[in-house]
């Protein structure tokens, strides 16, 4: 069982390896200079060399993603069932949450550095803003979507609108709930990272730009290897904890006494 | 001194979209006894859910008046066991989760509300099924639970809106012979919506017959097929003239 759901890795695997053994192969046979573009062992090698330095500056990356996301989900939940209360609100306030994806990250996140510092407030807001979004509109899709019959059946039980919601809007919007968390756990370590970018003391974004301006290049590629590790993580964290919440939903057949 | 569990008085209903007026339910006098079976026939779309979601206390009539056991109340929603034609069973929750709703609803103490569903689906013979979650369940086993689910909402007053029209034959005869069976161990009341003649005349005590929107009653007809009642009664002389004379009355009101 184990084994085939590895295997179902097996083709991206391949490419992945088949990529960086090009790569290898372009950069051993001197078509670039090794300062700009360092190959794959390299890369490796500066990785191993800086992993104190690295992981000192992952584990702030990791906070400030985590907390964001926890606050995101918070938020974009808080949002949803905003929407859902009347159509009134919801053409009130959805533009509103479309407009606020509109905004360049590039010329916001400076001006938070002035007005809040370069603490780790500026890179949560940074983080929320990216993430409320899909988790938002994700689960207000999933709270619209039940079926009428079904609050029907509710109300003749004599259910209040607050029972609707919490035993049947809710969990039926669980399920699109999730999809939306995945969506947001992809954006959120590069949304941190964008934070730290434009100031921070410490962090993976301020470790890259500070690689970057002394051209330690193998190190900038280090540093996105760990991103890329960490993002895929807290995918896979979010799936293993969609999967426990929602036995349901992933083909259980009975509840385990 | 009043047995009637249902009177409804001079319903009607009329929706409105924008400027168009939809007239469906033109003055609908109705009577359940306490312990007596009564379908509503009619042709599609004539208003027959309409009615219901109203007994229901879903919707407010236009005009008229539902006393449910001899109380005229408008806040009705809760006073009876209420069933659509999907079963509706929540995908989240296990079969024995499902059958307590209306319990949670009403703030039962989880224990006491599962000990009731357990021996509900032990009479029923659908215990094994307790723990499983609906997916699992075939569309005969689905309906059953929903119909447990109502039972234990309201035992006395069960409101069917087409219970089994989505089923297979085979399945649907199983699930009647079944659902005569929940009646009569509940002596319960029972309002049940069908376009079905036979089914009607299998289940019933009494058929109301609907003509086409706006709905008024055409005919009220008594089924005097002996109890227990089997399938092979409709194949009986006075079953199949019921059944001719009701499909006929249908007919011509399907034509309209």
């Amino acid at each position: 069982m184990k084994l085939r759901k590895l295997a179902n890795y097996g083709p991206a695997l391949v490419l992945i390896l088949a990529l960086l053994a090009l790569w290898q192969l372009y950069v051993q046979a001197g078509q670039v200079s090794p300062l700009f573009l360092p190959a794959p062992t390299a890369i490796v090698a500066a990785l191993a060399h800086n992993w104190p330095i690295i992981y000192d500056n992952t584990l702030q990356t990791l906070l400030e993603t985590v907390l964001g996301i926890l606050l995101a989900t918070l938020f974009g939940l808080a949002m949803a069932i905003l929407l859902d209360v009347s159509s009134w609100m919801r053409r009130a306030i959805y533009p509103l949450l479309v407009i606020s994806q509109t905004i360049p990250m590039i010329a916001l996140a400076p001006l938070l550095l002035i007005w809040i510092g370069p603490d780790i407030r500026s890179k949560l807001i940074v983080v929320i803003i990216y993430c409320f979004f899909p988790i938002a509109v994700a689960c207000a899709d999933g709270l619209a979507s039940v079926e009428p019959e079904l609050i029907n059946l509710l109300r003749s039980m004599r259910a209040t609108r607050w029972q609707i919601l919490w035993m049947v809007r809710l969990p039926a919007a669980l399920p699109s709930f999730f999809s939306g968390l995945r969506i947001a756990a992809t954006y959120s370590v590069v949304g941190a990272i964008f934070g730290e970018y434009v100031g921070a003391e410490k962090g993976l974004g301020i470790y890259m730009q500070r690689a970057t301006n002394s051209f330690a290049i193998a190190q900038v590629f280090a540093a996105i290897v760990v991103t890329a590790v960490l993002s895929l993580l807290l995918f896979g964290l979010v799936s293993l904890i969609e999967r426990i919440a929602l036995p349901w939903y992933h083909g259980a057949t009975y509840r385990r006494a | 001194m009043d047995t009637l569990k249902l009177r409804a008085r001079g319903i009607t209903k009329t929706f409105h979209s924008g400027r168009q007026a939809l007239e469906t339910l033109a003055s609908i006098d109705l009577t359940v006894e306490a312990g007596e079976f009564v379908t509503v026939i009619g042709p599609s779309g004539c208003g027959k859910s309409t009615l219901f979601n109203i007994v229901a206390g879903i919707e407010t009539p236009g005009a008229g008046t539902i006393a449910i056991d001899g109380v005229v109340e408008s806040e009705r929603a809760g006073k009876a066991g209420y069933m659509p034609q999907k079963p509706l069973l929540l995908p989240w929750k296990t079969v024995e989760e499902n059958v307590i709703l209306g319990l949670d609803v009403r703030h039962v103490p989880r224990k006491q509300a599962l000990a009731g569903a357990r021996e509900l689906l032990k009479r029923f013979g659908l215990l094994e099924f307790a723990p499983h979650y609906p997916a699992t369940l075939s569309g005969g086993m689905s309906q059953r639970v929903a119909l447990l689910r109502t039972v234990l909402f309201n035992p006395g007053f069960l409101l069917l809106d087409e219970p089994f029209g989505a089923l297979d034959a085979l399945t649907r005869l199983s699930c009647q012979m079944w659902l005569l069976d929940v009646w009569q161990e509940f002596r319960a009341s029972v309002l049940f919506i069908t376009h079905d003649v036979r089914e009607a005349i299998l289940l019933s005590n009494r058929i109301y017959v609907l003509s086409a929107r706006p709905a008024r009653v055409l005919r009220v007809v008594e089924a005097r097929l002996p109890y227990p009642r089997q399938p092979q009664q409709l194949a009986s002389p006075e079953a199949s003239q019921l059944e001719s004379e009701l499909m006929s009355l249908l007919l011509k009101e399907q034509q309209l």
